[in-house]
């Protein structure tokens, strides 16, 4: 569960966020969609615990995880070492359950986190995340710089996990024919503020978010 | 030739220790990104703890093991004074070490007054091909080797010592996953004091320590970190080894008062390689 009641994050005197409230229950997906500058990232990283409000609160039931906007991984260690640290909060070591959620990675482990593909880097941010047995997970741009086929794949272990583990997840993105193929709700935050929100299905047919988001063009 | 290869392996002696000195700035650099200017405070606090408590008649090891513990305290205390308040940068911290360097003197001159003091090490010597050794030399040569080696394991084995190379790495990554990034810093001013620390005790034997000796211990380990570009040990192991050599065939081919200025000469010639290389590096890129 992750319950946001009218948050307020600021950088300096700059207002990033403005009385944001959104709430996701214990279990669902929900979208949150948003241009480059709308402060999505400032909302994951307050999400995560990295930057504290001004004002407002922030609620998570359970622990917390995020894969952040641009993988974020440590280059000079090894896949192996990458999702070992992602235990740190929950004291777990052995990745051997992710290796089983994602066999690829087992393939990968040896090798240094930062030669490796813009895919296969974010399948270790997924794996990282995983690592430290979250209840729920804000995924921070899980499309960005990815092959369609690619994000598809992660798409899908994502979808997975929310129905056989029935985990929470916030998925924050630009791309919004991901989000609503995946979600059934989303919110909409332009320049720090949620101009929108509802089903993914009547957002959809919002001339305004298809204008912005869906080149126009409802599919 | 025996005169050279002496005077080889008391630069290699001299050259471990600088490493242990400039070792201490890397870790502390690698970790938190600060330069701290403080580095050769803690090598002079030891070797004078050490001075002391033999004085006492409190037996070597226990001695030595009290000094480096006491420099990888004060090593944490100036962490605290240079990354104890979040969102300092990089840039004000480093003034703030030169404030702690400043501060120690004080504190060292009202403890133990402003004389070099001395403390006995290993006595005797060996010869080896030909030319005499220290076997203080030796035990600064071993415990070096050692310590890298262990530095080597802590760094690469170690989830701590991961740890501490993520944080390294990508601080924000680091904090996504739950590190403490600042307490990892004053971890890594610990290992930086507890690094200067054994070089003081190894060295007081060979030179008294004074108040002011870290100016000198500084800017050899500065030069050798440089070498290293600040965050590679192994580089800035050889960059000490080579400046210890230096020194000391510049001392004993009869140029013994410019060995600071031969550490000063090859860390300018240092940083302008290093600098029109990365300029290079630069334009290629753009």
């Amino acid at each position: 569960m992750i319950d946001v009641q009218d948050l307020v994050v600021s950088y300096g005197t700059a207002t990033a966020l403005e009385h944001i409230t959104l709430a996701v229950a214990e279990g669902e997906m929900v979208a949150l969609l948003g241009p480059n500058g709308a402060g999505k990232s400032t909302l994951a990283n307050t999400l995560a615990g990295l930057l504290k409000p001004a004002s407002g609160t922030v609620r998570i039931g359970g622990r917390p995880a995020l894969i952040p906007e641009g993988r974020q991984l440590f280059p000079d260690l090894s896949v192996a070492d990458n999702l070992a640290l992602g235990g740190w909060r929950s004291g777990r070591r052995d990745p051997s359950t992710v290796y089983d959620l994602l066999p690829r990675l087992a393939e990968l482990a040896g090798r240094k986190a930062g030669v490796l593909s813009g895919g296969e880097q974010q399948m270790v941010a997924f794996g990282r995340a995983m690592m430290s047995e979250p209840d729920a997970l804000v995924v921070d741009e899980l499309s960005l710089g990815l092959a369609p086929t690619v994000t598809a794949d992660l798409a899908a272990h994502l979808a997975g996990l929310n129905r056989s583990r029935g985990l929470t997840v916030l998925l924050i993105e630009q791309n919004a024919r991901l989000a609503f193929d995946l979600c059934d709700r989303a919110y909409v935050l332009e320049s720090g503020r949620l101009v929108t929100e509802g089903p993914c299905s009547e957002l959809a047919g919002d001339p305004r978010v298809a204008s912005a988001y869906l080149g126009g063009a409802i599919s | 030739m025996s005169a050279f290869l002496t005077y080889l392996l008391n630069g290699l002696a001299v050259g471990c220790a600088i490493a242990l000195v400039a070792s201490g700035l890397v870790v502390i650099h690698r970790v938190t990104g600060v330069v701290n200017f403080a580095q050769g405070t803690f090598a002079v606090v030891a070797g004078l703890c050490v001075s002391s408590l033999l004085g006492l008649g409190i037996p070597h090891g226990v001695s030595e093991l009290a000094a480096v513990a006491v420099a990888a305290f004060a090593g944490l205390l100036a962490g605290v004074a240079a990354i104890g308040r979040r969102d300092t940068t990089p840039l004000s911290s480093l003034i703030v070490t030169l404030g702690v360097g400043v501060l120690a003197y004080a504190v060292e001159i009202v403890l133990w007054g402003d004389q070099p003091r001395s403390a006995p090490g290993l006595a005797g010597s060996v010869t080896l091909a030909g030319a005499r050794i220290q076997t203080q030399h030796l035990l600064v040569i071993g415990v070096t080797a050692a310590t890298f080696v262990l530095l080597a394991l802590f760094f690469g084995r170690t989830y701590l010592g991961k740890a501490l190379t993520a944080c390294a790495s990508n601080p924000y990554a680091a904090r996504v996953v739950g590190i403490d990034v600042r307490r990892m810093g004053l971890l890594a001013f610990a290992l930086g004091g507890l690094l200067g620390g054994l070089a003081g005790v190894l060295v007081t034997p060979l030179r008294p320590i004074s108040f002011d000796t870290d100016v000198t211990l500084i800017v050899n380990g500065f030069a050798a970190a440089v070498f290293g570009a600040l965050t590679r040990p192994v580089v800035t192991l050889v960059g000490a080894l080579l400046l210890g050599v230096a020194e000391t065939m510049a001392a004993g081919y009869g140029y013994g008062s410019h060995q600071l200025e031969v550490a000063l000469g090859l860390m300018i010639v240092v940083m302008i390689v290093q600098a029109s290389r990365r300029s290079t590096l630069s334009q290629e890129v753009t």
